[in-house]
C-alpha cells in the first residue's frame, strides 16, 4: 500500500496522519492485507455472501413516535451547544 | 465471603446471614485495596453502590426478594450507564455519560444487582491484551508481568482476582472467551441475538454479543438467564424463548457427542495439548463420547474477521465527530479539521488502524475483493458448522493456542495479536454460542477449554461445563493475594 492511498483513505476516514507515521502504518496495513489474502485461496464463486449471522431477515418495526424528545438531557453536557444546536465553525461563507 | 459465587452469595442474602451493604463494602474496600496494582477498573461507582445496596436491604426487611438482590457486579465500561460515566476506554468518550441504561444494565439492576464499577478494557473493544486502553494496561492476577486478555480484560481480571463475584463482557471475536481463558475463569459469549445489544457501544454489529464473566458454570447460568430475550431496542435481538439456564445446566448430565476439529489441534503447543487431552480422558469415563471432526476454514476465519470487523468499525465509529458528544479538538479552523482533529486527537493507534482497514475494504474498487469475499469466506465457515452440529452436539477445543503472553510481548506485531484469537473468531462469524472454562495450568498460568455450541443450545453448553466442573476444581483456583 503505497503512501498516496493510505493519505486518501485517511481523509475518507477523516483521520489525520503525520507524515512520520506513514512509512509505520503502511506497513503494518500491508502485514494486515497479507493476512487477509490468504482467503483469495478458495474458491467462492458459487457461495452467496453471509451478512446476518443467524441469516435472518431484519425485523422492522412500525415507524411510530414512541419516546418523546430530550433535547436538553442530551446536551447537558455538551459546552458547545447554543438555545438547543450544535455549535460547528462556520460552513457556508 | 468474597470467595463465594453469585449462588452461595444468592442463599446468604435470602438467608440473611449478611446484607447487601455488607457485600457491596466488601467488595469495594477489595477494589480499593487491590485493584491500584491490576488497574481493571477504569470507574469505581461507589456511592451509587452503597445507595442501591440500602435500597435492596431495605426491600428486603420488607419481604421484598428480587431474583439476584443485592449482589455486587461489574458492568465492562462498553454499557450505557445512566448517570455514571461510559468510556469504552477511549479518550473519545473521557467526559460522556450516558443519557440511558443499556438493556443488559437495566436487566441486572432491575433483578436487584449493585453495579459497584465499570471495568477497564482495549479502546472501542479492539484488542486482546487490554493494552490498547487509554486508561493503561490491566495486569493478569496470575502474573502482574502477564497480560490478561482482551478486550474484556478490566472484567475478567477483576473476578479472577476476587474484586466481584461477577462482571459483564462482550465478545466481536474473542473478548469474552480469550481474557476468561487466560485469567482462569468462565466466561460465555451467547448466540448473536440472545442479549439486547442496545445501549452497547458498538464496534462490529454483526459479531459483537454480549455475555458474562463468573467463577462457576451455574452463576453463568444465573446470569445468562437474566441478561437474554428479546429487546424491541434491538431489532436484532431474537425472539426465542429463554430458559431457566441455571435449572437446565444443573438437571441430571445427559451423555453428549462431542467433535473435536482436527484444526484445533494441528501444531499445538505440546503442554496444552497434554491438558486438553487429560481433560477429554476424563469426559470419555464420564458420560462423553468423541469423534474427530474437520473444520477446515476455520483457519481463515481471523483473515475473513479482519475485514467484516474493521469494515464494520469503521462505519459505526464514524459517529465520533466531536460535534454532539464525546471529545472535541480545541482552535480548529473549519468543520473537516474539527473531524479530523477530534478523531485524529482522542483514537488510539490501534483503533486508527482499523478504522483504516476498514475504510479501505469498503472503498471504492475494493469491496468485492475484501468485504464481499469476507461474507462468502463467513458462509462458508458457517456452512462447516452447521454439517458438524448434523453430527455432533457440542464441539470442544483449546480457547487460546496458548497462555497469557507478557505485556509488550505483542504490542509491536498487529498480527501476532490477532492470532490469539484463531480459536475464538469463528464462532462469532457464525453467530455461535461459546464458553471458556478453566481445564489446567502451565508454568503456573490458566489455561481456557473452549466448548462451542450450535445456534441457541447455551443450555447443553452449561451443562457440560457443570458437569465437567463436577469432576475437577480448576474453577476453584485462585491467584495468590500479597
Amino acid at each position: 500500500m503505497d503512501k498516496k492511498t493510505i493519505i486518501k483513505i485517511a481523509n475518507l476516514a477523516k483521520l489525520e496522519i503525520k507524515d512520520d507515521k506513514l512509512n509505520d502504518i503502511a506497513s503494518s496495513l500491508e502485514k494486515i492485507l497479507n493476512l487477509v489474502d490468504e482467503m483469495n485461496g478458495v474458491n467462492t464463486d458459487d457461495v452467496t455472501p453471509m451478512s446476518h449471522p443467524l441469516n435472518l431477515k431484519q425485523e422492522l418495526r412500525k415507524d411510530e413516535v414512541k419516546e418523546a424528545n430530550q433535547r436538553d438531557l442530551f446536551q447537558k453536557d455538551n459546552e458547545n451547544t447554543d438555545n438547543g444546536y450544535y455549535k460547528v465553525p462556520k460552513i457556508i461563507d | 465471603m468474597h470467595n463465594k459465587t453469585v449462588s452461595e452469595l444468592k442463599k446468604a442474602i435470602e438467608k440473611k446471614e449478611v446484607s447487601s451493604l455488607e457485600l457491596t463494602s466488601l467488595f469495594i474496600n477489595r477494589i480499593k485495596n487491590m485493584d491500584p496494582e491490576l488497574n481493571s477498573f477504569i470507574t469505581l461507582t461507589e456511592e451509587h453502590a452503597i445507595d442501591k445496596a440500602k435500597i435492596i436491604d431495605k426491600e428486603i426487611s420488607k419481604g421484598i426478594l428480587r431474583p439476584l438482590s443485592g449482589i455486587p457486579l461489574a458492568q465492562k465500561d462498553i454499557f450505557c450507564t445512566k448517570d455514571i460515566k461510559t468510556t469504552c476506554g477511549s479518550k473519545m468518550l473521557d467526559n460522556f455519560i450516558s443519557p440511558y441504561d443499556a438493556t443488559v444494565v437495566e436487566k441486572l439492576n432491575d433483578a436487584g444487582m449493585v453495579i459497584v464499577g465499570k471495568t477497564n478494557m482495549d479502546e472501542f473493544a479492539m484488542g486482546s491484551s487490554n493494552e490498547t486502553s487509554f486508561f493503561g494496561d490491566v495486569k493478569n492476577p496470575w502474573d502482574k508481568d502477564y497480560v490478561p486478555g482482551g478486550s474484556s480484560g478490566g472484567s475478567a481480571a477483576s473476578v479472577s482476582a476476587r474484586l466481584i463475584p461477577c462482571s459483564t463482557g462482550t465478545d466481536t471475536g474473542g473478548s469474552i472467551r480469550q481474557p476468561a481463558s487466560l485469567t482462569g475463569i468462565c466466561g460465555i459469549k451467547p448466540t448473536y441475538g440472545r442479549v439486547s445489544r442496545f445501549g452497547m457501544i458498538a464496534f462490529a454489529s454483526s459479531l459483537d454479543q454480549a455475555g458474562v464473566f463468573t467463577r462457576t458454570a451455574e452463576d453463568s447460568a444465573i446470569l445468562l438467564t437474566h441478561i437474554s430475550g428479546f429487546d424491541p431496542k434491538d431489532s436484532t435481538s431474537s425472539k426465542n424463548p429463554v430458559p431457566d439456564y441455571a435449572a437446565d445446566c444443573t438437571k441430571k448430565f445427559k451423555s453428549l457427542i462431542i467433535g473435536i476439529p482436527s484444526e484445533f489441534l494441528d501444531g499445538l503447543d505440546d503442554k496444552v495439548r497434554e491438558v486438553f487431552d487429560e481433560n477429554i480422558r476424563i469426559l470419555e469415563k464420564n458420560g462423553c463420547k468423541f469423534k474427530k471432526i474437520s473444520l477446515k476454514s476455520s483457519k481463515l476465519g481471523v483473515s475473513a474477521y479482519q475485514v467484516v470487523a474493521p469494515a464494520e468499525c469503521s462505519s459505526n465509529l464514524s459517529r465520533y465527530d466531536g460535534v454532539r458528544f464525546g471529545y472535541r479538538a480545541k482552535n480548529v479552523k473549519n468543520i473537516e479539521e474539527l473531524y479530523k482533529k477530534s478523531r485524529s486527537e482522542a483514537f488510539g493507534p490501534e483503533v486508527k488502524r482499523r478504522i483504516l482497514i476498514g475504510t479501505y475494504a469498503l472503498s471504492a474498487g475494493y469491496y468485492d475483493a475484501y468485504y464481499l469475499k469476507a461474507q462468502k469466506i463467513r458462509k462458508i465457515i458457517s456452512n462447516e458448522f452447521e454439517d458438524a452440529f448434523k453430527e455432533v452436539d457440542l464441539i470442544l477445543g483449546p480457547t487460546t493456542p496458548d497462555t497469557a503472553f507478557k505485556l509488550g510481548e505483542k504490542t509491536n506485531d498487529p498480527i501476532a495479536m490477532y492470532l490469539s484469537d484463531v480459536f475464538t473468531v469463528s464462532t462469532n462469524l457464525a453467530g455461535l454460542p461459546a464458553m471458556s472454562i478453566p481445564m489446567g495450568f502451565k508454568n503456573n498460568l490458566p489455561l481456557g477449554l473452549q466448548i462451542i455450541g450450535n445456534h441457541f443450545d447455551e443450555s447443553k453448553i452449561l451443562s457440560l461445563a457443570h458437569h465437567y466442573q463436577n469432576l475437577t476444581d480448576w474453577h476453584t483456583k485462585s491467584p495468590q493475594e500479597n
